[in-house]
């Protein structure tokens, strides 16, 4: 909302009061403003001038050699004949008009036509065009500082004509500073209204707020008509039938007749300009005025097509096509309010009116239509057409129906005071239920309480008769009428906030809660910091992807058409395919981090992301999926291999208490090699083995199927990955530490060598080895793997060290003995695994 | 016999002079003092002395017998010492040559500035709390006392699953689910990923963290609300941190507040940052409204509290002079690796 401070002025004097000062009160009474913008202020030099005589430049057809008059202004260049030199390239100058005179090495706001805006305004100075001197510059609205949004029709291609008709005395201002002839320096206050407060989208709204942020009375602008127009009643020439009294609360209607359409006077357009709005005509501007005024949206009708002299609010036909304002023909639905005439509609209601009905140049007699439609109305109409206007979007935030009389009256006194027509006695009202504004019984001490402070009555009365809050009662209680255009103003707290922010937020004391309360975290996400910690301390990256992925990343990684990683929670209204659905897996985020890492030379990756997938559950009461955590590990480059991977894995799940994983080797799922891919399974839980499950799955890893790498633009790159389910991880991690007692006894340490078959898995023979160690196995690790010389074709060599410790004693050379030829007895008879001299 | 001593003397002297090693040196011991040695033989010879003699002979050999020893072992501290001097010389390395690299991990930065921003609010007794990020229309606007026309309910500003199901565009419902869940006192502060129909560009992402938090208690009063997140901001930004508080709008708080802190670059002196205010806008924060009390089934007399709200993004890229919101999701490690 820009509030130009001047516009303020009307109705409050704070002419005392800083620019800064004034946007500085505002925001901590509760006006929160976006910017503040000085206009002109690199203004100088620039004086009013008149054209006195044009000639065609001898070398440019598209350029004109004008003479101004320029008065007693110090100005260079002045010619014998008291005449000023500029060459223009306007197409709208003429000898007699009074213009803005940029002189030589004066300063304009800018920019200059067709170029970008500079920081800091540009200096004009003299020069040749084409041969011929220029000293100075004809300007333009736009290179005063106005935006193209706000010049005025009049002259929006060309210099800025200051017709005498429009700029009162302008004819003796020759000369003279441009900005002060005109007022132009001054600052504009952009605020930002909250949807709470729509009574603020207006200026009196804002001198309101003004007023009780300092403690002025201001002034309600003048609605009083001075002279009869002899034209008889407004009632003579109108009726109004409001037909949906839940979309229509009122409407006011007033006639003015003998209309003479003309451009506005120049502190009308001024008032306009400043406030974002672009001058057109005078009764367009005035209701424009009115409307930022007030707040109140306002329409006029050329009352000669208005049939029958008659307006009725109604819905629209099905079905029934209307042409609006801005040439476009639109097809109604039937819960579409309009305004119709005796014979057909004129205007959708609260939104746009209709071409039929337009006011024009010849335009004689108008109706101002000053009415109050719901917002409800408004918004189901302007979305269903597309359509939001200035109008629209006021009547959607919600009007107090009580401003339509007043706007109304005023919009015709302000005819009738710069002579653009002559307003008939009366109008006509149709307002059924009048509304009221909602009485309130409010409490000083709750008010207290709440806000932490201690303020008398009589305070809190004060601060709220500045609002213009009627209050009465006694005591404790303060009975309360707030005006009507504060629709906001409806339960204690509504109350609580405008003496809070009437005292100031500012004065308000420091506390901290008084209870004591002890700090705590879900267990979940402890585990997921000990998770995280671990991957870092290992050297691992974090990322973190968007929840919302493409779906076609479940094929980029070959998941299976019928798989359960295709089950997606659906947006409706997503921003693009690609961001369409919730993922239910996180590696293919990562893939495609990897890829564009990768696509920047990174050479070497190792990531991870610890994030939540989504699951339909049709069965959750509350509709919702289920949403669980993933972990995903990602990595390439130099030394990476399964391996490291797997050592990342092991270390990760010993730091959350997760002892004994068994890794099995996978063929079948399509994301990864099929010779290099395990499902990550720990023991099942008792119940779990009480249904048959020996295993539980925490997850898979492997290295990338070089075909998913190749989809990801990583051809011929080895990448590994892991895929871990939070929800199993947190069944199965301990983070409980019980320490064992280091050993008394020494052990006693026993290299083997086993020649195997080539697929023997490792882990088969480990654990064959535990299974017969014991008691007093302590430790097997494998510590060589080795094909080649001396080992026959089809088998490999596998060394293991083990371990024997006895808590209790030293072990003797026999106790081991046993031990061991019963493990080498095992391994021979049931994995054929013999052992080799080493 | 006494000047042979002398000349064992002398000799050891002059070949000391000339030894250079350890080696040399004790070659010199042994052909002097060991078991064949000169100054050895001269002593075994003394029993064929006079006793006369052999008090004097023997006198003087010992007294040769210490010197030369003084002289050896002088001698062996000075080559042990030289040859330490030599290898260490051989061995002097180029310490400027880099360092074996053993990299530490590094946590997203959205990580580590949720965590920070949690630590301090866990330092003040708040507890964490979590809710699903795909949520219900219910606790994402109704129980939040968002009307039903408030704009940001549109398809145009939040991303619906069903018309009953959203993806929260604010943590707040979390608010909701504690309320449900949990009586007063109430401390709790939740952090997580939010949602909104925002077009990715520099400033904007339609997925984005909150922080919130919620206070409910007896006597919860709205200069609590200043004091707790008065002394957030200098515990995060530093001690000479100053709040302003300003009235604001929010359907779930009122009174309601925004809350900027003094620019922690420039001072409050005005500078780049903070667009030559010297204040910054980091929170959203108010009383609660007693409509989302009402939800929990609290007596709104007995209870007040109140609830804060600020953006994860906003305060990394404040914090870090972050430029450009995608960054954090496009997980560039040469990004990602600057937050060590």
């Amino acid at each position: 909302m820009l509030v130009p401070v001047e516009w303020i002025n009307d109705y409050i004097d704070l002419k005392d009061i800083s620019t800064d000062e004034f946007c500085d009160k505002m925001i901590m009474s509760g006006s929160n403003l976006e910017t503040c913008e000085y206009f002109c202020q690199e203004m100088d030099k620039v004086v009013v001038g008149r054209i006195e005589k044009i000639d065609k430049h001898p070398d440019a057809d598209k350029l004109v050699v004008c003479r101004l008059n320029v008065g007693d202004a110090e100005a260079a260049g002045i010619g014998e004949d008291g005449l000023l030199q500029i060459v223009t390239g306007a197409p709208n100058v003429y000898e007699g008009a009074y213009v803005p005179v940029a002189l030589h090495k004066s300063h304009i706001p800018g920019p200059l036509h067709g170029q970008p805006k500079q920081e800091g305004g540009v200096k004009i100075t003299k020069g040749k065009l084409r041969g011929v001197e220029s000293f100075g510059m004809l300007c333009s609205a736009g290179e005063m500082g106005f935006d193209d949004k706000v010049v005025p029709i009049a002259h929006r291609e060309g210099i800025w004509i200051l017709d005498p008709e429009v700029y009162d005395g302008i004819e003796d201002a020759i000369g003279k500073d441009f900005a002060e002839v005109l007022a132009l320096k001054q600052a504009v206050v952009d605020f930002e209204i909250t949807p709470n407060r729509p009574d603020c989208l207006a200026m009196l709204g804002m001198a309101r707020e003004a007023a009780a942020t300092f403690d002025r009375k201001f002034a309600y602008p003048d609605t009083q008509i001075r002279e009869a127009s002899g034209a008889g009643k407004s009632s003579d020439y109108v009726s109004v039938e409001i037909k949906n009294t839940d979309a229509c609360k009122r409407y006011v209607a007033r006639i003015v007749t003998d209309v003479k359409v003309a451009q506005s006077p120049w502190w009308l357009q001024k008032r306009l300009m400043y406030a974002g709005m672009r001058p057109i005509n005078n009764i367009v501007d005035i209701t424009n005025f009115v409307m930022l005024e007030y707040g109140q949206p306002l329409h006029a009708f050329d009352i000669k097509e208005v049939h029958g002299g008659k307006i009725i609010v109604e819905n629209a036909e099905p079905g029934e096509k209307f042409t609006t304002l801005d040439e476009t023909e639109r097809v109604l639905e039937g819960d579409m309010l309009m305004i119709k005439d005796a014979e057909r509609s004129i205007a959708v209601a609260g939104v746009m009116g209709g071409l039929n009905s337009e006011i024009e140049d010849d335009t004689e007699t108008i109706i101002i239509e000053s009415a109050n439609f719901s917002g409800d109305s408004v918004r189901t109409t302007a979305k269903k057409l597309g359509l939001r206007t200035e109008a629209s979007s006021r009547f959607e935030k919600g009007i107090d129906p009580n401003l339509t009389e007043a706007a109304a009256d005023r919009v015709c006194r302000l005819i009738e005071m710069i002579g653009a027509g002559k307003v008939c006695e009366g109008s006509v009202d149709n307002y059924p239920q009048p509304v009221s504004a909602k009485v309130l019984d409010v409490r000083v001490d709750r008010i207290n309480y709440v806000l932490g402070i201690d303020l008398s009555r009589e305070e809190m009365v004060k601060m709220l008769e500045s609002l213009e809050i009627k209050v009465e009662g006694e005591g404790n209680i303060m009975t309360v009428t707030p005006p009507t255009v504060r629709q906001d103003l409806l339960e204690e707290e509504d109350y609580i906030e405008e003496i809070a922010r009437m005292y100031g937020y500012d004065k308000l004391p420091v506390t901290l809660p008084k209870g004591n309360n002890e700090a705590g975290m879900p267990y979940e996400r402890q585990i997921r910091d000990i998770a995280r910690e671990a991957l870092c301390g290992m050297g691992l990256n974090e990322i973190q992807t968007y929840s919302f992925v493409s779906p076609s990343g479940v094929d980029k990684i070959r998941i299976d058409e019928d798989s359960w990683e295709r089950a997606f929670v659906r947006i409706i209204n997503p921003l693009g395919e690609e961001n369409s659905v919730m993922r239910t897996v996180l590696t293919p985020n990562m893939m495609e981090v990897l890829a564009r890492n990768y696509s920047r030379n990174i050479d070497k990756v190792e990531a991870f992301e610890i994030g939540n997938t989504f699951m339909d559950n049709p069965i959750n009461l509350d509709h919702l999926p289920d949403e669980d955590y993933a972990l995903c590990i990602g990595m390439y480059g130099k030394g990476e291999s399964f391996f490291t991977l797997k050592g990342v894995i092991t270390e990760l799940l010993t730091v959350l208490g997760i002892k004994e994983p068994v890794f099995v080797a996978e063929s079948e799922y399509g994301v990864y090699h099929p010779g290099r891919c395990a499902r990550i399974l720990v023991e099942a839980s008792p119940e779990m083995k009480a249904a048959g499950e020996e295993y539980e799955e925490l997850g898979i890893m492997g290295e990338i199927h070089p075909d998913v790498a190749e989809n990801y633009g990583m051809d011929g790159v080895r990448v590994y990955c892991c895929e871990l389910m939070f929800g199993a991880i947190l069944r199965k991690a301990n983070t409980e530490i019980v320490y064992s007692p280091l050993p008394k006894f020494p052990s006693t340490s026993r290299d083997i060598a086993l020649l195997v078959d080539e697929d023997m898995e490792v882990g088969r023979i480990e654990k064959l080895i535990r299974e017969f160690g014991k008691p007093i196995l302590e430790s097997v690790e494998l510590f060589d793997v080795y094909r080649g010389k001396q080992v026959e074709e089809g088998k490999k060599s596998v060394a293991f060290n083990l371990v024997y410790r006895d808590m209790e004693k030293t072990l003797t050379d026999d106790e081991v003995a046993s031990v061991h030829s019963s493990v080498l007895t095992a391994l021979k008879d049931k994995l054929n695994a013999v052992l080799r001299e080493m | 016999m006494q000047s042979q001593l002398n000349k064992i003397l002398e000799e050891a002297k002059a070949q000391l002079e000339k030894a250079r090693t350890q080696a040399e040196t004790d070659e010199i011991r042994v052909k002097i003092l060991g078991k064949k040695g000169e100054l050895t033989q001269i002593l075994r010879g003394m029993g064929k002395l006079s006793p006369e003699e052999r008090k004097e002979t023997g006198q003087m050999a010992n007294k040769v017998r210490s010197e030369v020893e003084n002289m050896l072992n002088e001698k062996f501290e000075a080559v042990k010492k030289a040859a330490k001097e030599a290898q260490f010389k051989i061995e002097k390395i180029d310490v400027t040559e880099p360092g074996k690299s053993r990299t530490l991990g590094v946590k997203h930065p959205l990580t580590i500035t949720m965590e920070e921003i949690s630590k301090v609010f866990m330092n003040m007794g708040f507890s964490i709390v979590e809710g699903p990020e795909v949520e219900t229309v219910f606790n994402n606007f109704d129980a939040l006392n968002a009307g039903p026309n408030h704009p940001a309910r549109d398809m145009t500003d939040t991303f619906y699953i069903t018309e009953d199901v959203l993806l929260r565009t604010q943590t707040s419902p979390v608010q909701v689910r504690t309320l449900l869940k949990q009586d007063p006192p109430i401390k709790v502060i939740s952090p997580g990923r939010c949602f909104r129909c925002d077009t990715p560009d520099a400033t904007h992402s339609p997925m984005f963290h909150q922080i919130e938090g919620l206070v409910v208690d007896e006597g919860i009063t709205m200069a609590d609300l200043k004091g707790t997140l008065d002394s957030f901001a200098k515990q995060l930004f530093g001690p000479e941190t100053k709040t302003k508080f300003r009235p604001h709008h929010f359907p779930f708080t009122e009174p309601s507040a925004e809350v900027d802190v003094s620019c922690f670059k420039c001072g409050g002196k005005g500078c780049r940052v903070c667009k030559g205010s010297g204040w910054i806008e980091i929170l959203g924060c108010g009383m609660v409204h007693p409509n989302v009390l009402k939800v929990g089934g609290l007596d709104t007399e007995k209870y007040t509290g109140f609830a804060f709200g600020m953006g994860v993004e906003r305060v990394a890229m404040l914090k870090y002079g972050v430029d450009d919101i995608r960054l954090f999701y496009e997980n560039d490690m040469r990004f990602i690796n600057q937050f060590k």
